[in-house]
């Protein structure tokens, strides 16, 4: 997708915000519930045994085959430096697509549990004040209350935007020293 | 609608010419050179045929000539892609048969306003 | 309506640039004074297309700089022009020129219209000169109509149209050409049907009508003229201007077809001056090759044939589903052997498929060779030198992505060939070998690889020469343990070369590890062996297709991963003598004569819980990687088999040791290891494990 297309995107995204008018998919994790744009959850999975990435990060599980494309796993609590829970089948991951460094990608991520999902036109979105987690505060793109619960609005963007893989660094060798004259 | 054979060993004019007359609402079908032309025209009828001259295995002109040996194509329209630089090419293509012919390089609309002409 | 060209200009490139092939083969295939009817035709054929199709889609540079070609083609497939070696070479830089403009103009980029200008210059010498007898054709002129009309306001034409008895039978239709009369304006027609014959001798193919046809409009005489333009040898035709509704001339002065002659333009006089055919020096380069996209990246032409095989191989799966869809459907043990059958049926279509599809992308290793007759053309008369190019196997089909990508380093290894290897002429015949050097570039299937070599029947590789430079560059430490063949494989090190000069060819001390490295990313291996003063070898192998790999399963601890067969040399159970351990922690173990690393699986990766920590409790797998070799120290060994590669970087990026993963038949995924980065990997980890050799 290109630079705009995505900028477009997202700035529809962000537009939605203000307005209102989108729909989240919330979660719970560690008793906090959180909201994700519902256009960007690709499907709900149950927990699957993953194969291991060697030298990985902690929160990073593993890969999983989602219908013959290989889908990496990030453990949430992890990620956000808190405590680890243990994986039962009632463990939810949530397949959501992302972009990053201008790549579409789809990733799957741990959480406790799934609940409704809420429309933006029933919640009160303000912006947030510092959540005093840096891992999780780079990643809210609001605050919103519904029904007297507080849920953290997260740009999934931002989620996981530290870089834990080398770049993208498999492009053609270009050998000048073989190129033709 | 008429249905036009358009023959032309190049594949991007065949593509141009063939969208050009769909999008007018003709049938086309496409031959790559005269030896596949000869042989759809054999077993389809067609009221025009749009030829390039200089193709492998039989060129335009020879074509145009074996196609008026057939009873159908007796009175077709058979017109030929020609370039300026070849006056020659019409006589010979005239001497074969030949209706007319349309001057390279053209553009759609030239194409299609000469096929109205001729098919009305 | 307007029809947007850019959606054809991608074919128009395609079919251009295969055009310019076909007539830079011919072209080097043609010999001086023989013209060979068809190679030249076709060679015209191929100028004359790109011509036309890039005028009708808007490349006017292009167009112009073809046109000049063409004609020259032209008059020689006429017979007007003697093929000569000058006009050859000449119509050759022209081929590069025009795919220099083709590319810019594919790219977006500006076009090099001085050099384009120069080499069109280049032609036109040769057009003009050398005193064969050019006709210039020049524009037909229409001879002027004899009646005069006298000056006055000119109101309308009167048309007298007679068309001969045949109009008919070249498909002409007079009822059109007056309808196209009519739309420039009022007519008025009166037909005469005397010439019609009694129904008894009536021709239905013929016609015997004609017309005056009287138009009210004050048009350009031009423009009717142009109505009668096809049929002007078709019929009798007289344009007569009407003046304020009076005829010009009482008598209806009816010139028989109005002629055009043809001006025979004097024969260009100008003295044969003596055209210098200087190769253009190509003074300003087109725009950066940053800009250009990579050659053959979107489309791929494919036989109808495999498609049309294709699809039935799709059916008949579609057949073994449905059966087995209605054997689950009421499926009780009596009827487990119709499903073992169905089973195995499945497997098979499975394969025939997958095979099938894997053939689609494969084609013929000549697409790769084709540049080098050119090359080796070019590149010996360059350096005065004497050699003939043998492609052997050009038929052999490899994948697409191996054809683009194993170019480059086939032109490295080639140019090195002429540069280093084969020797001046006068060395050979002293040496008592032919004149003429030969390079061989052969290509062949073996067990599942492809095969290229490239022999040469040179002065080989000079042994002490490549070990004293080695040592000098510090690229070894000692040679003295060094078979042959290793002596000759220190050439792929970094930073070597022993090129006396850099020449501008080769020998620039970065090439040969580039062109290893190439190769080891398309998952294949390069050897190398000579002999001296007899020639060079170079092998190169490859795998088949590179979306599917062989491999071996191995695992450590709870994972399981896949080694690529390639790559593997032996698995061998190392024996407490044969293990080393140095400095304490790096391990090593002795195969035959070397010493090789020893890489902890575990280790490495951080697995937990691995079957074994002792060496010699597990598995060795040796295997060979960048060229160096070193065991993995695994728990067991599983299978083997083909295995689809799927990527990592598309989803999450890339992981140090692995390739790529796989998906096993259970639906887990295991990774594939890279054995160069899993080793360069180690090294990082634990740089106690990669002490040199002693």
């Amino acid at each position: 997708m290109s630079e705009n297309a995505i900028e477009k995107d997202k700035v529809a995204t962000e537009a939605h915000l203000e307005e209102g008018g989108n729909q989240y998919l919330t979660f719970n994790l560690a008793d906090e519930d959180y909201g994700i744009d519902i256009l960007r959850v690709q499907e709900i999975r149950g927990w699957e045994e993953s194969t291991r990435l060697p030298n990985a990060p902690e929160y990073v599980r593993g890969v999983v085959n989602i219908r013959g494309t290989i889908v990496p796993v990030y453990d949430l609590r992890l990620k956000f430096n808190l405590e680890f829970k243990p994986y039962t089948q009632n463990t939810v991951v949530i397949v959501i697509k992302v972009y990053s460094r201008g790549q579409a990608k789809s990733i799957g991520i741990i959480v406790d549990a799934v609940s409704d999902v809420l429309h933006g036109a029933h919640i009160d979105v303000t912006r947030s004040p510092d959540f005093g987690n840096e891992n999780i505060t780079k990643a809210i793109s609001g605050l919103a209350t519904f029904e007297n619960k507080m849920v953290v609005l997260l740009d999934v963007d931002r989620l996981l935007m530290e870089p834990e893989d080398s770049a993208s660094n498999d492009s053609d060798n270009d050998d000048e020293e073989v190129a033709d004259e | 609608m008429a249905t036009i054979l358009a023959v032309d060993d190049s594949a991007s004019m065949r593509q141009m010419v063939s969208f050009t007359l769909k999008g007018a609402g003709y049938d086309v079908v496409e031959a790559v050179d005269g030896v596949d032309a000869l042989s759809k025209a054999q077993s389809g009828a067609f009221n025009l045929v749009i030829t390039d001259v200089n193709m492998p295995n039989m060129d335009g002109i020879t074509l145009i000539a074996e196609l008026r040996k057939l009873p159908a194509f007796k009175f077709t329209p058979l017109l030929m892609l020609t370039t300026e630089s070849a006056p020659e090419k019409k006589q010979a293509g005239k001497a074969a048969g030949a209706t007319g012919w349309i001057v390279k390089p053209f553009n759609p609309d030239q194409l299609l306003a000469t096929i109205k002409k001729v098919l009305g | 309506m307007s029809i947007d060209m850019a959606q054809f200009h991608q074919v128009f490139f395609e079919e251009s640039f295969e055009g310019l092939d076909i007539m830079e083969t011919g072209l080097l295939h043609m010999q001086p004074g023989a013209a060979d009817s068809e190679e030249i035709n076709s060679i015209f054929r191929a100028a004359h297309s790109i011509k036309g199709g890039a005028g009708t889609f808007g490349f006017m540079e292009v167009s112009n700089f073809t046109h000049v070609m063409e004609t020259l083609l032209d008059e020689m497939r006429d017979g007007r022009r003697t093929v000569t070696s000058e006009a050859i070479d000449a119509l050759l830089q022209s081929v590069d020129v025009l795919r220099d403009l083709l590319t810019a103009s594919q790219d977006g980029n500006d076009l090099d219209t001085d050099r384009a200008a120069a080499q069109k210059a280049v032609l036109e010498a040769i057009l003009a000169g050398d005193g064969t007898a050019a006709e210039a054709v020049a524009d037909a002129t229409e001879s002027l109509d004899s009646t005069a009309a006298p000056l006055q306001q000119i109101t309308g034409w009167k048309i007298v149209f007679r068309p001969h008895q045949n109009i008919l039978r070249t498909g002409n239709d007079p009822y059109r050409i007056i309808r196209e009369l009519s739309e420039l304006g009022e007519i008025r027609s009166h037909c005469d049907t005397s010439l019609l014959p009694d129904l008894a001798v009536f021709e239905e193919e013929d016609f015997y009508l004609s017309w005056e046809i009287f138009l009210d409009t004050p048009v350009d005489k031009q423009q009717i003229s142009d109505i009668f333009d096809w049929v002007e040898d078709e019929c009798d035709l007289a344009i007569i201007p009407l003046v304020g509704e009076v005829e010009v001339s009482e008598e209806e002065a009816i010139t028989p077809a109005v002629t055009e002659t043809a001006a025979v333009a004097e024969t260009a006089a100008t003295e044969p001056a003596k055209a210098t055919v200087t190769p253009v020096a190509a003074a300003k380069k087109p725009a950066a090759s940053a800009g250009s996209k990579s050659k053959g990246g979107g489309s791929i032409r494919v036989d109808t044939e495999k498609i049309d095989s294709l699809i039935n191989m799709v059916g008949e799966l579609v057949i073994t589903q449905s059966m087995l869809g209605m054997l689950g459907e009421d499926f009780d043990m009596s009827r487990v052997e119709k499903l073992n059958e169905g089973l195995s049926q499945l497997e098979r279509h499975t394969r025939e498929l997958q095979e099938s599809v894997m053939q689609i992308r494969m084609l013929p290793i000549s697409f790769t060779f084709s540049r080098f007759p050119r090359l080796v053309h070019d590149l010996s008369s360059k350096m005065g030198k004497k050699i003939e190019l043998q492609m052997i196997g050009e038929e052999t089909e490899v994948d697409k992505t191996v054809i683009e990508k194993i170019g480059d380093p086939l032109v490295h290894l080639v140019r090195n060939s002429l540069d280093h290897g084969i020797e001046m002429p006068a060395d050979r015949v002293a040496a008592g070998k032919p004149e003429t050097g030969t390079i061989q570039l052969i290509a062949s299937h073996k067990g599942g690889n492809i095969v290229i070599e490239i022999h040469d029947d040179g002065k080989g590789l000079d042994k002490n020469k490549i070990l004293s430079k080695a040592l000098e560059k510090g690229v070894i430490a000692d040679g003295s343990n060094m078979s042959d063949k290793q002596i000759y494989e220190l050439i792929f090190e970094p930073g070597f070369s022993t090129a006396d000069q850099i020449s501008d060819v080769s020998g620039r001390g970065v090439g040969m590890d580039v062109v290893r490295r190439n190769i080891y990313e398309l998952g294949g291996s390069i050897e190398i062996d000579s002999r001296p003063g007899q020639g060079s070898a170079i092998i190169i192998r490859l795998p088949l297709t590179l979306a599917i790999l062989d491999g071996q399963s191995i695992r450590v601890g709870e994972e399981t991963y896949i080694v690529p067969l390639v790559s593997i040399i032996e698995s061998i159970q190392a024996k407490p003598e044969m293990v080393n351990m140095v400095a304490g922690k790096g391990e090593t173990f002795k195969l035959r004569d070397e010493y090789l690393p020893v890489i902890r699986m575990h280790d490495v990766f951080g697995i937990e819980n691995p079957r074994f920590t002792r060496v010699t409790d597990g598995l060795l797998v040796v295997v060979e990687g960048d060229g160096g070799k070193c065991g993995l120290f695994v728990d067991e060994l599983l299978g083997q088999h083909q295995v689809v590669i799927k990527s990592l970087e598309t989803n999450y990026g890339k992981v140090e040791g692995a390739s790529g993963a796989t998906i096993l038949g259970d639906g887990s995924v295991a990774l594939i290891l890279d054995i160069p980065d899993l080793m360069r990997l180690s090294r990082k980890m634990i740089p106690e494990h990669f002490l040199k050799s002693a």
